[in-house]
């Protein structure tokens, strides 16, 4: 059972960049076991930690920074999560205490990635994202940003956003599902599917 | 009005549509590898699950195997043998074809699949790796997934996905000598963003892409990912079918003609309808090589590192910081950029017609002195065929490193890399930071201006150096 994602309140992390690939959220070197686990650690380690310094802190990273420690949110620029289908970037944000990514759009592999993880990915405009930003950045340990996943609905810098997300991922997260046991309560289709087919494209078989 | 080639192949493999706009789709064939699908197996095994078809499940050792020669499950990669080990011993315990570190059809996920015929016409085929739209080159429904998804298509044949909209992009006109499907797909990313595609099932058409080999197609739909596509693909056509003929996992007898006939229906209708279409113009296109950290940062080999002007503030932002970390300044010209290294592989641009393009050029020359080049074929059936027209022989005379086949350094894993800073030029996929190295800075291109530019030092327009 995933963990279920309904209200949010938390600090956000400002990283206003656009193409944020999934190799810069966790490098490869990174992934060092055959696990979900452990990969917090690596979380954006080319830009946390100083090069060639084993794990010295970049102090002019976000995440080094006063004011976002136990950031739970990631405010992002267009295409974030673009790159390699590595789940592990998913598991390293998990892990580190991201709830939620909010930006301007996604790569498809990284989004289902997330929502099969209890993350939520939260579009929004580029404008929207780059005024929460701005008020966030003013005093982030106070300006925590609010999401209420049932009502589609952000709240910071003084207003309501409003936000779209496909039915099927707002009802996985919601309700914590397993997509795996859900799909087959569908096996009598997915059957008699399989058996047509093996009729159908008997090559293939 | 009719369907395109998408619509057609999605509809065939609808178990059960929704109204949210998703459908579960049957996946028909799985492919795996030692990074992704070692972790997708041994969850399911702890979750007391086990694979629906294994039969239908292939995996290759491709991602952590090393490259040298006389390669064992020790790898540079620390702890690189335990992804190895527990690959193996998932993938027998599962029921599934593994092709393994001493396979002779060993190879790049996305090289083997093809080669052996196990991607076809018509089939819908995921894989926990981005680069899975390669094969749809093949007129395949073929895209790639993460583990979590991996294991639900393990287990119940099918995924539940959002239905892509539909992207015709038509390549006009014919490639000029020198110019390849890399440089299509990299001009076509530049020029309409690494984001251009975004929740799209693209469909590449046109003179150029019919011109092409189907090792071009799959170059083309490689990259389809960098375009944020869903995935990319192709009609199969005569060529589709004469590559396939003969293949391991292709039909025989009977089924062929069978199966034949059916690939023949596989094409858009000519009044389908798709939601977006893009042209781009092959007959002026030049060699592309990339400047920055996203392969959308793509320009003409004769062009310079573009200015930021007129760009938005974020744009403009993320080009500074690109340029920051490649080390080069806005003006500045690509052609005659001093390189430190040249690199031939990867899933893009491993396969036969590559090795033979990148060899025409190098061949009775030397790479520049003090410069390091290294082929790595795609799959071991490449390399025995390269060797088998002395290749090789070649490669290795000009000062190329010739290795057994895998992703090698396409991405840096932790274990072998290219140098702190360095600059190489690559025929892979991706420029992202560190993505080769500790802060290596990359420049995409195809084969033939990898070799050109190994043999001069610096980014070189392969025309120099082709043979009128």
């Amino acid at each position: 059972m995933m963990d279920k994602f309904t209200r949010h309140e938390g600090v956000a992390a400002v990283l206003l960049r656009s193409n944020v690939d999934t190799d810069a959220i966790i490098p490869s070197r990174e992934m060092k076991r055959v696990s979900k686990e452990g990969l917090g650690e690596g979380l954006f380690a080319g830009w946390r930690y100083l090069a060639g310094a084993g794990r010295q802190k970049n102090p002019g990273f976000v995440l080094n920074q006063d004011g976002y420690q136990g950031a739970s949110i990631l405010l992002s620029g267009p295409n974030f999560g673009c790159g390699s289908s590595r789940e592990h970037a998913v598991w390293a944000l998990k892990e580190f205490g991201f709830r939620a990514v909010i930006a301007p759009g996604f790569g498809a592999i990284f989004a289902s990635n997330c929502v099969r993880n209890g993350i939520l990915p939260l579009v929004l405009a580029a404008g929207q994202v780059a005024k929460i930003a701005e008020w966030v950045a003013a005093d982030p340990a106070r300006n925590r940003v609010v999401i209420d996943l049932p009502a589609q609905q952000v709240e910071a810098a003084g207003q309501v956003y409003s936000f779209d997300i496909e039915p099927g991922a707002r009802q996985m997260l919601v309700e914590g599902l397993d997509s795996v046991a859900l799909t087959q309560t569908r096996w009598d289709l997915i059957q008699a599917f399989h058996e047509r087919r093996r009729l159908s494209r008997p090559w293939l078989y | 009005m009719g369907l395109t080639l998408f619509e057609k192949l999605w509809s065939e493999h609808v178990v059960e549509a929704y109204d949210d706009g998703t459908d579960l789709v049957y996946i028909d064939r799985i492919f795996l590898h030692e990074r992704t699908g070692s972790i997708a197996l041994a969850s399911l095994e702890a979750q007391g699950r086990t694979v629906f078809c294994p039969e239908q499940v292939f995996c290759s050792m491709d991602h952590i195997v090393d490259t040298y020669p006389d390669r064992t499950d020790e790898t540079t990669m620390p702890s690189g043998k335990e992804f190895i080990l527990a690959t193996r011993r998932h993938s027998h315990a599962a029921g599934i074809t593994l092709f393994d570190l001493n396979d002779p059809r060993q190879g790049i996920v996305h090289v083997v699949s093809p080669e052996q015929g196990i991607v076809q016409p018509g089939v819908s085929l995921v894989c926990p790796d981005s680069h899975t739209c390669t094969q749809g080159a093949m007129g395949a429904l073929a895209w790639g997934i993460g583990s979590s998804e991996a294991e639900h298509a393990l287990v119940t044949k099918t995924l539940r996905v959002l239905r892509p909209k539909t992207m015709r992009v038509r390549f006009d006109g014919r490639l000029a000598p020198g110019v390849t499907a890399k440089d299509m797909i990299l001009h076509l990313i530049s020029t309409h963003g690494a984001n251009g595609a975004r929740g799209c099932a693209v469909e590449f058409t046109g003179q150029a892409v019919a011109e092409l080999d189907m090792e071009g197609r799959m170059t083309l739909c490689n990259m389809a990912v960098e375009f944020s596509a869903f995935t990319g693909l192709i009609a199969p056509d005569e060529k589709t079918i004469a590559f396939l003929r003969g293949r391991p996992y292709a039909p025989a007898g009977a089924l062929w003609q069978q199966a034949a006939d059916y690939w023949r229906t596989l094409r858009s209708s000519p009044d389908a309808r798709y939601d977006r279409e893009l042209v781009i113009d092959c007959a002026s296109l030049e060699p592309q090589v990339t400047w920055g950290t996203s392969p959308q940062h793509a320009v003409g080999i004769s062009a310079c590192v573009p200015a930021a002007d007129g760009l938005d503030a974020a744009t403009a932002e993320s080009q500074r910081q690109a340029c920051a970390y490649i080390g080069l300044a806005p003006g500045q010209a690509l052609a005659g950029l001093p390189i430190d290294a040249a690199f031939i592989g990867s899933c893009t641009n491993s396969r036969i017609s590559d090795l033979r393009q990148a060899a025409a050029v190098l061949r009775g020359r030397q790479v520049a002195k003090g410069l390091r080049a290294i082929c790595v074929p795609g799959s071991m059936q490449v390399k025995a065929q390269a060797e088998a027209e002395g290749l090789d022989q070649i490669f290795t005379a000009a000062g190329f490193e010739w290795r057994a086949s895998g992703c090698s350094m396409c991405f840096f894993a932790g274990g072998e890399h290219f140098g702190y800073r360095e600059r190489v030029i690559s025929t892979t996929n991706r420029n992202f930071e560190s993505r080769q190295g500790p802060e290596t800075r990359t420049h995409l291109a195809s084969p033939v201006t990898v070799a050109a530019s190994a043999v001069r030092g610096c980014i070189t327009d392969p025309r120099e150096l082709l043979q009128p």
